[in-house]
């Protein structure tokens, strides 16, 4: 069965990055795919590697990037909402003269209409968020 | 259907809002605070063991543990499920609505 999975709240903040993150662990060991990850609102804070957590906590984005990695995930970041809360890969650095750019690795910046495209393209979508 | 539903009822009325519109045979999925509205002793009870008798309620036992409540403080009736009993439901079921 074909997934894709959508994160609209931020790391730390209550628990949908962890569920959304568990629930794509579970599917895939089910043998099952992972379309897209799609991150939407505050999850698009998921997306930067700048995160530096205690070291005796999880770290929920080089999570995200070492499942991507290993399961060649798509990880995709809504510009509209990264843009907000700063959110840049080195393309949008330069577009919009920032003086660096924190986009984590295996994920990417695009637009709403890789959301629209996930839920034509797999047979589940489902929503994690606050 | 699959619902889940991830607010306590003490703090949201999502789950009130999904037993009443779920329609009868479809599937309720309890996670993350959501697994609070499973307990047998609470205000929320009556609510739930009524839609029992037409939706299944299933509760995630990862987060159930999380939070200190074990099978026995559950109503009668609600199944617990892990991560892959939830990726079984999702599958199982064509359609998915996510009460957030």
């Amino acid at each position: 069965m074909k997934f894709s999975v959508m994160v609209n709240e931020g790391p730390y903040t209550h628990q949908a990055s962890d569920s959304a993150y568990q629930f794509i662990r579970a599917a895939l060991s089910a043998g099952h795919e992972i379309f897209r990850v799609f991150f939407y609102h505050d999850g698009v804070n998921n997306g930067t590697r700048l995160t530096t957590p205690p070291q005796d906590d999880r770290n929920i984005v080089n999570r995200w990037s070492e499942l991507a990695s290993e399961h060649d995930l798509d990880l995709v970041v809504c510009v509209a909402a990264a843009q907000r809360r700063g959110i840049v890969d080195p393309d949008e650095a330069k577009r919009n003269s920032k003086d660096g750019d924190n986009i984590a690795p295996g994920f990417r910046i695009s637009g709403l209409g890789q959301l629209i495209e996930a839920g034509i393209e797999s047979d589940r979508l489902l929503v994690f968020g606050d | 259907m699959l619902h889940t539903v991830n607010k306590s009822p003490f703090e949201s009325s999502s789950l009130k809002t999904c037993l009443s519109l779920a329609r009868s045979g479809s599937d309720v999925l309890l996670i993350e605070d959501g697994v609070y509205g499973a307990l047998a002793k609470s205000a929320h009870a009556p609510l739930v063991t009524e839609a029992l008798e037409a939706v299944r309620v299933y509760a995630l036992e990862p987060d159930l543990k999380a939070r200190g409540l074990s099978g026995d403080r559950l109503l009668p009736g609600i199944e617990v499920v892990g991560y892959d009993g939830f990726v079984d439901l999702a599958c199982a079921n064509d359609k998915i609505q996510n009460w957030l």
